[in-house]
């Protein structure tokens, strides 16, 4: 069969086929004798922003480190490529809700981010090269004049896109992000919007963010998920706040504005 | 080796370079200095002052169990002893029950109380006290040599793993989605320390040693904005403690090791002031 190819006119990135698929099956986690997730299944497709609800303690980090593979689970993920019909190693991108850099801590945006991606030890010398490369990673999110700066010097928001271009280099299957606005200002939220709608439109990945921002959730979510240990509800944003499980979190309200 | 005592007579034309110990001595601070200046930085970055601080007073459990088990080596005894301790603490660490300060302050205290007892069986505490200041003048040329090796697989290491040191400090979850093998990292962190610190601890002292860790790398974040200058300074700033703290040691007949903190702090101090007046 004949594949028509479509260039791809975005510089930034290859926009979302929709034919790449991540499975998580039976995803539990347990502590001790406490369950924390219980059998989480979700079906995930490239170009589709899933939102993760529910209460505090519900699970919602455990089940972010679950997929990230840093807290020891069972079931299992799968990632299918169904254009190749193949099964492929999952590369998973994170944003992080906090990151441990102190107040006067002498790390450039730079240095933070070639950390990552280059082996040169950054206390050695800047490359021009790889200067050039972050700073036009850095661009996609607008914060590349942020790049001489120091990384314990920048705002929540400012913060935040520098992790977000270091989580899209090089671009992952699946974004993960763990409470991506708290702490951050009404400008940088609308900023944040934006971009999440970008990652969409031009990027070839999934998103599972976890959120409390129920303005962002009625906006821009593909799927909501209501967790509470397991799945209690999911669906369209008003499919489940329609449902018995979310009022009773998050009480009432068509709008889902109540919070 | 007297082809090197020569050299170094002829470049510094002071009474103190007579004397062969302090030939001896001012080689021995211009390796341990930049080393402690090096791994310093990222003790502070990653939050391991306390650790470090803990396997410090570790030394007299390792030197203790060596002598249970008959191990004649001293500096064997105490590398092994300090390693399996760094190791148990990461592990502990890691099953995050209680806190990490929690954890290291219980286990420090414990490890230390029973080599302690150990040691003072007898009345023969004595003998060892002479390893909670240290004392650089009573080191050897082929001490000399072995630090040197140090240094050496220390800057090794350092190249290697640098960047994912510094990633695994900054956040681990975002580490690990970067293929990091964090516990790795953490690991041999930890172990680097615990060598670096058992083999430098008698001639620089228990009480000390973890200033000297700590302290030119703090004062070095008061005026960098970046890891290379964090590195630069850090390093200059222990090298220059450490000379001139060995000097001064030597016209005042005070101690070497606290003679090097005072130095180190009034640096600290200096640093200090410059950054505030830079910041604003």
């Amino acid at each position: 069969m004949k594949v028509n190819k479509i260039k791809n006119t975005n510089p930034k990135g290859e926009a979302a086929c929709g034919l790449h698929c991540i499975k998580i099956k039976d995803i539990s986690v347990k502590v001790g004798e406490q369950t924390i997730i219980d059998k989480v299944n979700l079906h995930i497709h490239c170009g589709k922003l899933t939102v993760i609800i529910g209460k505090n303690g519900a699970g919602k980090t455990t089940l972010i480190k679950a997929i990230l593979g840093e807290v020891k689970h069972s079931g299992s993920i799968e990632f299918m490529d169904l254009k190749a019909k193949a099964m492929e190693k999952l590369k998973v991108g994170y944003v992080p809700q906090y990151v441990n850099i102190d107040k006067n801590a002498p790390m450039s945006v730079y240095d933070l981010f070639a950390g990552y991606i280059s082996n040169t030890p950054i206390f050695f010398r800047k490359s021009k090269k790889l200067y050039e490369q972050i700073r036009e990673s850095l661009s996609i999110f607008d914060a590349e004049d942020l790049i001489d700066k120091r990384a314990c010097d920048l705002s929540g928001g400012e913060l935040q896109r520098v992790l977000l271009s270091i989580a899209v280099t090089p671009v992952p299957n699946l974004l993960l992000l763990d409470e991506p606005v708290s702490g951050i200002d009404r400008n940088g939220r609308e900023l944040f919007y934006k971009n999440i709608q970008m990652l969409k439109d031009n990027y070839d990945l999934a998103m599972i963010v976890v959120s409390h921002d129920f303005e962002f959730v009625r906006e821009y979510a593909d799927h909501v998920i209501l967790l509470d240990k397991t799945i209690l509800k999911e669906g369209s944003f008003q499919e489940v706040s329609k449902c018995q499980a979310y009022i009773r979190e998050f009480g009432g309200g068509q709008d889902g504005y109540s919070i | 080796m007297d082809t090197l005592y020569d050299i170094m007579e002829k470049l510094l034309p002071f009474s103190w370079a007579h004397y062969n110990f302090m030939k001896n001595a001012l080689l021995a601070i211009l390796i341990i200095t930049p080393l402690f200046g090096l791994i310093g930085t990222m003790v502070i970055n990653n939050k391991m002052a306390f650790f470090s601080d803990a396997l410090g007073h570790s030394a007299f459990t390792g030197i203790a169990v060596g002598a249970i088990f008959g191990i004649a080596n001293t500096n064997l005894s105490m590398v092994l002893y300090a390693t399996l301790f760094a190791l148990l603490l990461n592990y502990i660490k890691r099953k995050r029950t209680l806190s990490t300060d929690t954890v290291i302050s219980v286990f420090s205290s414990f490890s230390m109380a029973v080599g302690l007892m150990i040691l003072s069986k007898g009345g023969k505490f004595s003998n060892y006290s002479s390893l909670l200041i240290g004392d650089i003048l009573s080191v050897t040329l082929k001490e000399v040599g072995m630090l040197c090796i140090v240094l050496i697989l220390t800057m090794i290491y350092w190249f290697l793993s640098f960047n994912k040191l510094n990633s695994v400090g900054v956040n681990i979850s975002l580490a690990r989605s970067k293929n990091i093998k964090t516990n790795i990292i953490e690991d041999s962190f930890s172990v680097l320390i615990a060598i670096i610190v058992m083999l430098s601890i008698r001639w620089v002292g228990i009480l000390i040693i973890n200033a000297l860790l700590i302290i030119p790398a703090a004062a070095s974040r008061n005026i960098s904005a970046n890891m290379r200058e964090y590195h630069i300074f850090s390093i200059i700033i222990s090298m220059f403690s450490g000379v001139v703290g060995l000097v001064l040691s030597y016209y005042l007949g005070t101690a070497t090791g606290p003679t090097v903190v005072i130095i180190a702090s009034l640096v600290f101090f200096i640093t200090f002031l410059l950054g505030s007046y830079k910041s604003k």
